[in-house]
């Protein structure tokens, strides 16, 4: 007991408490003067927007591949399955480097991003905010930009989807597709009516942990991202910087910031997987 | 609606579930499935059913002469109630059963009012008037059954299915709902087929009792017949309890506990009477259980009322003479 | 006659939704793989070779393997006590002892290295020079024993080292920032498997007479055996690889407090593409044999070991 006890609180209390204490010695103004900043906002739209968009687009695909894994039988299935915890297990250097050099310019996937946003910028000349995407995309594929950020925030926030849904599909039992069958159902009807509401708690708690994840994920994105400031750089960056230049209390107001809110999160996640136990007694 | 099935075989891989299994299910009856696991009773409802489909051969389902092998369930317009009744548990009481309506198509779904109204109508026909805004785990297990029940018959189904109705129930539970059963069944009168391993219930419950066997049927008949002219030694043991004695070198005989009476050693007869000692005396109850051992040291379990056993005022350790009464006897 | 089965989808429908699965699958898996061993391939052999003897990578793998032998070990240890304590006791602020130890686990890696620089760095808590006065008396002890023959060069090194101990920018830093980031994975492997299996064997084991210890390594410890190695398998995994934690504590000194992940990015910015990705497939190597003893893993307890990441 006293040995747990001891060992958490050097690890980890102590640390996080001079976090906050560090944070605290600035003063509220200057708080509020760095928490509204340009830079910080649109680092954090940017961090927040492109992780709730990627954790959404791992839930979708998520659920996709969650389905043909549990429900089909096909060759390379045991394989397939095995392979879901690579962004997991795999470092986020590699991650970055490897992602970074599938959907640049001159990637296997990039080249392609490439010449359609080439195509689309000769044909149509979008202007604005997607304008200057789609000449982004031209010029150097997916990196640099917010959607290099996004399809690698995605790739790594897969396995948490796919894991989250796994036992949930596989305890489902036949028997209320059967009844719903039985009494006229058509397998659309019964995935809309009858699966899917029973997946939602799983999905969302899928969401929130590939959302928690995406937040503070460095990594996999500084590498294709380029880090440009007030367009593609995210919030764990932007601490790193002000860490570089010595600012320390600017850092550690960031990090505390972003520090309440993983907080906020583990608790909703916990209490989100609380009752998925719950529901599946 | 009767229902005819002809000639069912079914196969899982190599094992084999059903045998050219034929039978009748009169229009109108109840009809108990009854068998040890594995006989092929659950294999062969849910091939009534639609869940499952009989291998390719000269098999039939037919529904009132239709013959509806291929049709899959959703089609089939039958009810089935599961074992563990599959309700919809994210869904209200109402909802479960209303489903089936809701999904019809459009061209032949009812309107919201007269939904709402067979609900209702289903619900006080199952005796859950009330009930209908909670949701499936703030039922019990009686409760839920009849949800299960009422949702199945709210398409109007030709034919119901049962499958192992009371499986999951408590002993208290399940005897009432038996009797539920049975009334509800002569008050709708629609043709009910179900399946179960008790004995005691199909017994009691059904028109026509099937005993089933390792893929086939050993036998078809009313409870009476059934019980008292039993066609093969695996239906006379596996209804009701049973004494086996072994007369002679490959000779059984089966007699049944409450069919042997306990007499005084002093009136032992050679001719028809066996001699034996009281090893156990179970009297708690309407019903006195005595295991006997008889001379040639096999065991007989006997049967008699409470009233009885105090008339004889017998003991452990007695002993007694056994004999079959006389008009047991064939 | 086409007999469906009532409970799965047409065949067309099957193949399509298997062929898109199939497709997400391998654009967000197969082609990263891919990738690391073709680009790592890309100026042939030699250069994979030479890239992964070169003195910085060496030093770079050795950092990296010092910081998981460290922070496994003392994880584990954690994660079994943990897990003993959480499970087996019931006591208050036992929901909230589970929330800290997810904790690091919730926090990006930057904040997890942030906080040892905010203790440690010259503008912490305890920046070198602080520190150094609080270990004096064990420099002084230190001294002492580096007089001694025996293991006198390493007490000469620790004496070197209270003298101007240098914990962020230095391998210290890195060695914690690991322990703190791999903290919870044993923890979280241990307590939910030990939370199902419940304590009845134990407290058999207590009415015939078992002590404490005895109970725990012939009762408890065989049967969580599978999760405990998993759980291993993942701190290891994540010790060696973590990048950002090590990134903001480490100063990115060449051929000191390098580790591989770090150094792949330096290469990386360097433009020694071919390079950075030889020392990648080092690491995605160590992850596809984690995701392989992962398979074994399930496979030999019979059970899937598919916990919460």
């Amino acid at each position: 007991m006293g040995f747990t006890l001891a060992y958490l609180s050097l690890i980890i209390l102590i640390p996080l408490t001079a976090l906050f204490i560090k944070a605290a010695g600035l003063g509220w103004t200057e708080w509020w003067n760095l928490l509204t900043s340009p830079r910080v906002l649109a680092a954090t739209r940017l961090t927040f927007g492109l992780s709730a968009a990627a954790a959404t687009v791992s839930v979708i695909c998520g659920l996709l591949v969650t389905w043909v894994l549990v429900r089909y039988r096909f060759p390379g299935r045991g394989l397939l399955d095995a392979m879901v915890d690579l962004p997991f297990a795999l470092p986020t250097a590699v991650a970055g480097i490897t992602l970074t050099t599938i959907y640049g310019k001159t990637g296997l996937v990039g080249r392609h991003i490439a010449s359609v946003a080439t195509w689309v910028k000769e044909t149509w000349h979008p202007t604005g905010w997607l304008g200057d995407q789609v000449n982004s995309w031209a010029d150097f594929g997916a990196a640099y930009s917010p959607l290099g950020i996004f399809l690698a925030l995605t790739f790594i926030g897969f396995p948490f989807v796919v894991r989250t849904l796994q036992p949930v599909m596989e305890d489902m039992g036949h028997d209320i597709e059967e009844a719903a069958a039985t009494l006229g159902a058509g397998r659309w009807i019964v995935f809309r009516r009858v699966i899917l509401p029973l997946l939602v708690p799983a999905l969302l708690t899928g969401f929130t942990l590939a959302f928690a994840r995406a937040i503070g994920e460095y990594g996999s994105v500084i590498f294709i991202s380029g880090n440009l400031p007030m367009k593609t750089e995210i919030l764990p960056l932007l601490i790193v910087s002000q860490l570089e230049q010595f600012k320390y209390g600017a850092a550690a107001v960031i990090a505390s910031g972003m520090l309440v809110i993983s907080f906020a999160l583990l608790f909703i996640i916990n209490l989100l997987q609380r009752q998925l136990d719950w529901q599946n007694r | 609606m009767s229902i005819s099935i002809q000639s069912i075989s079914k196969t899982f891989g190599s094992y084999k579930a059903l045998e050219d299994v034929s039978l009748e299910v009169p229009n109108g009856s109840l009809t108990a499935l009854l068998g040890p696991s594995g006989s092929g009773k659950t294999t062969l409802l849910r091939i009534v059913a639609g869940l499952e489909f009989a291998d390719d051969g000269p098999g039939n389902i037919l529904f009132h002469g239709e013959n509806v092998s291929g049709v899959p369930a959703g089609r089939r317009g039958v009810g089935f109630v599961f074992q563990h009744y599959a309700l919809f548990r994210h869904m209200t009481v109402a909802q479960n059963i209303a489903f089936g309506l809701t999904v019809l198509p459009l061209s032949k779904r009812p309107s919201r009012t007269e939904i709402r109204e067979r609900v209702h109508e289903l619900l006080g026909l199952v005796r859950l008037d009330g009930l209908d805004k909670r949701r499936p785990h703030e039922l019990s297990g009686g409760q839920r059954q009849r949800v299960a029940l009422a949702r199945a018959l709210a398409i109007r189904p030709r034919v119901l299915l049962l499958d192992e109705p009371f499986g999951a129930l408590d002993a208290k539970v399940r005897k009432d709902l038996r009797r539920w059963l049975r009334v509800f069944h002569d008050q709708i009168g629609l043709t009910t087929l179900f399946v179960t391993h008790d004995q005691e219930e199909a017994l009691e419950l059904a028109d026509q009792v099937v005993v089933m066997r390792n893929a086939r049927i050993e036998q078809v008949g009313d409870p009476q017949t059934v019980y008292d002219h039993p066609r093969s030694s695996f239906v006379y043991e596996f209804l009701g309890n049973v004494n086996k004695l072994i007369e002679s070198e490959g000779i059984h005989r089966y007699i049944r506990p409450q069919e042997i009476e306990i007499l005084f050693v002093a009136e032992f007869n050679p001719d028809t009477d066996k001699l034996g000692q009281i090893q156990h005396l179970f009297s708690a109850g309407p019903v006195a259980t005595l295991s006997v051992r008889l001379t040639d040291g096999q065991f007989l379990e006997v049967e008699m009322s409470r009233k009885q056993l105090d008339e004889l005022a017998l003991d452990t350790g007695d002993e007694v003479t056994v004999r079959v009464k006389p008009e047991e006897l064939p | 006659m086409d007999h469906l089965q009532v409970t799965t989808e047409s065949r067309p429908v099957r193949t399509l939704l298997i062929l898109s699965a199939l497709a997400v699958l391998s654009l967000f898996l197969l082609l990263p793989l891919f990738a690391v061993f073709t680009e790592a391939l890309r100026r042939g052999w030699e250069v994979f070779f030479a890239s992964l003897t070169d003195d910085m990578a060496w030093s770079a793998i050795k950092l990296t393997l010092i910081a998981a032998g460290v922070s496994v070990p003392l994880n584990t240890l954690f994660g079994l006590a943990a897990a003993w304590l959480v499970t087996k006791y019931r006591f208050k602020g036992r929901a909230l002892l589970i929330s800290l130890i997810d904790l690091p686990f919730a926090v990006s890696p930057v904040i997890a290295g942030l906080v040892w620089v905010m203790i440690f760095g010259a503008k912490g808590w305890l920046p070198p020079a602080r520190l150094a006065e609080l270990l004096a008396p064990l420099a002084s002890l230190a001294g002492k024993a580096a007089s001694n023959d025996s293991f006198g060069g390493l007490f000469e090194g620790i004496a070197a080292w209270l003298a101007d101990p240098r914990i962020v920018f230095a391998t210290p830093g890195i060695i914690i920032a690991t322990v703190f980031v791999t903290f919870p994975f044993v923890a979280r492997e241990l307590i939910p498997l030990m939370e199902t299996q419940g304590s009845d064997q134990e407290e058999a084991a207590v009415t015939l007479g078992a002590g404490g210890w005895r109970i725990f390594l012939r009762v408890t410890l065989p049967n969580i055996k599978w999760g405990l190695l998993y759980g291993v398998l993942l701190c290891n995994a994540r010790a060696m690889g973590e990048f950002g934690a090590v990134s903001v504590v480490s100063g990115h000194i060449r051929g000191h407090t390098n580790t591989l992940p770090l150094h792949i990015e330096v290469l990386y910015n360097e433009y020694q593409f071919s390079a950075a990705f030889a020392c990648a497939t080092l690491l995605a190597l160590l992850a596809l044999v984690t995701l392989g003893l992962k398979s074994l893993v399930e496979r030999l307890s019979g059970q899937s070991a598919k916990g919460k990441h």
